[in-house]
């Protein structure tokens, strides 16, 4: 059997999609943990243009970025597909990546204080609307009945986002304003495999909040 | 530009419609809510939105002609990493060069050929990325051409004297009719850069 190694590092939601895709499909893998402050040359070597994790290494193949990884997986594993076999459904799961891409992501390394809250804060509840009024609608996951890719793709949002409200004192998903994102969070979260692999909330938080006394002091 | 090179390389007839962002019509509103922008693919009055995946959604469905995603999913994975990277930095760049001046602009010109380079680097001794015909990346990358004359004036550096391979690889391409008929000319692009600087109050 081909061997799957994936580089990651505790608590990036971007390591957290690989992980849970992996689980999801049954694949066995070795987790290899970088220190991002000290990279080591199995990263530089396998992710020379952009040095960053997750990277997966199939049989000595890197596959770089988070989403490019999981249609790799999915291709190479189709078991428990996790994207329409329909070219136009797909498009539209495609669609909704890019915007989980281009509009959640970046809480990921949201600013969130001085000038830039402001406009994070406005940015982030914009794609709160749109993701709600538009990509979720009155389903139980993106993917409809069962979790896909698109699901995976908007996961930061089901821990991530609390942490980033709860380090910051900003209130972002008002379950009043945003009632089925909201119950998108709790099914999310209630799913076997991602129930069993979410980091540590406490932890999360610690870490964050120490990096965020940082980094304001660094300013 | 990307969708017009993906089906006419697999010879699929289509309506082109023009639309005036200063005055988004009552189609493009309602085919691309989200984000009211263009390019707008509707194929059996269903849209697509986004340029990347319109490619890979005229490739699945056109399959049998002139395929343009490779077969193998490594060779997948990798062709979407460099148009996942050509997205992430050569529209970026190529806006700062023409946007801003002084050292925001030298830097900005620095990294647009180091972009570059890694580009040619991936290309290596291949006709097309593609390999013997055009594929992703290629559809991807090239109609960003239009733009080089208008980053070279206003940047006031040479593409084709820092970056020779990419220059021929590009010059390959547009022997494609495919590719020559899709592109707008590079002329008229710089006189619209002119005017958008003149807008945006940019000497």
């Amino acid at each position: 059997m081909a061997e799957v190694k994936l580089l990651g590092t505790w608590p990036s939601p971007f390591y957290y999609r690989v992980v849970w895709v992996l689980k999801l499909k049954g694949i066995a893998y070795e987790f290899i943990e970088e220190d991002l402050n000290n990279k080591g040359p199995l990263l530089l070597q396998h992710n020379p243009v952009h040095k960053k994790i997750p990277v997966l290494i199939h049989s000595g193949k890197s596959i770089c970025e988070s989403m490019i990884i999981l249609e790799y997986i999915q291709e190479i594993w189709p078991q428990n597909s996790l994207l329409p076999a329909d070219p136009y459904d797909r498009a539209i799961a495609r669609f909704w990546i890019k915007f989980a891409e281009d509009k959640v992501n970046p809480l990921a390394f949201a600013g969130f204080y001085g000038e830039e809250q402001k406009k994070a804060i406005r940015d982030s509840l914009e794609m709160l609307e749109t993701t709600e009024e538009h990509a979720l609608r009155d389903k139980t996951f993106f993917g409809g009945d069962k979790i896909d890719l698109v699901d995976i793709a908007f996961g930061q949002l089901s821990q991530w986002l609390q942490m980033v409200e709860d380090v910051t004192n900003v209130k972002l998903l008002d379950a009043s304003k945003f009632p089925r994102l909201q119950r998108w969070i709790n099914n999310f979260k209630q799913v076997p495999i991602i129930k069993e692999n979410l980091p540590d909330y406490q932890e999360m938080f610690a870490y964050f909040k120490a990096l965020r006394v940082m980094l304001l002091s660094s300013k | 530009m990307r969708s017009r090179i993906a089906l006419a390389e697999k010879g699929i007839p289509y309506e082109y419609r023009e639309e005036d962002l200063r005055n988004k019509s009552d189609l493009l509103l309602q085919m691309n809510p989200v984000h009211k922008k263009i390019p707008v693919l509707i194929h059996n009055g269903k849209p697509v939105c986004e340029s990347v995946i319109q490619v890979q959604y005229i490739d699945e469905v056109w399959h049998d002609k002139a395929p343009l995603i490779p077969s193998d999913p490594y060779q997948r994975a990798v062709a979407r990493f460099w148009v996942d990277f050509i997205d992430k930095k050569i529209y970026e760049l190529g806006s700062k060069i023409w946007k801003t001046k002084g050292e925001e602009q030298a830097n900005a010109k620095k990294e647009f050929i180091e972009c570059l380079k890694l580009l040619e680097g991936e290309l290596g001794d291949k006709t097309y990325f593609g390999g013997e015909s055009l594929g992703y990346v290629d559809v991807a990358l090239v109609p960003f051409y239009s733009w080089f004359y208008a980053y070279e004036k206003c940047g006031d550096f040479s593409i084709e004297a820092e970056c020779p391979k990419m220059i021929a690889w590009v010059k390959r391409c547009m022997q494609k009719e495919s590719v020559a008929k899709s592109l707008p000319d590079q002329e008229k692009v710089y006189e619209f850069i002119l005017q958008l600087k003149k807008i945006f109050g940019i000497e």
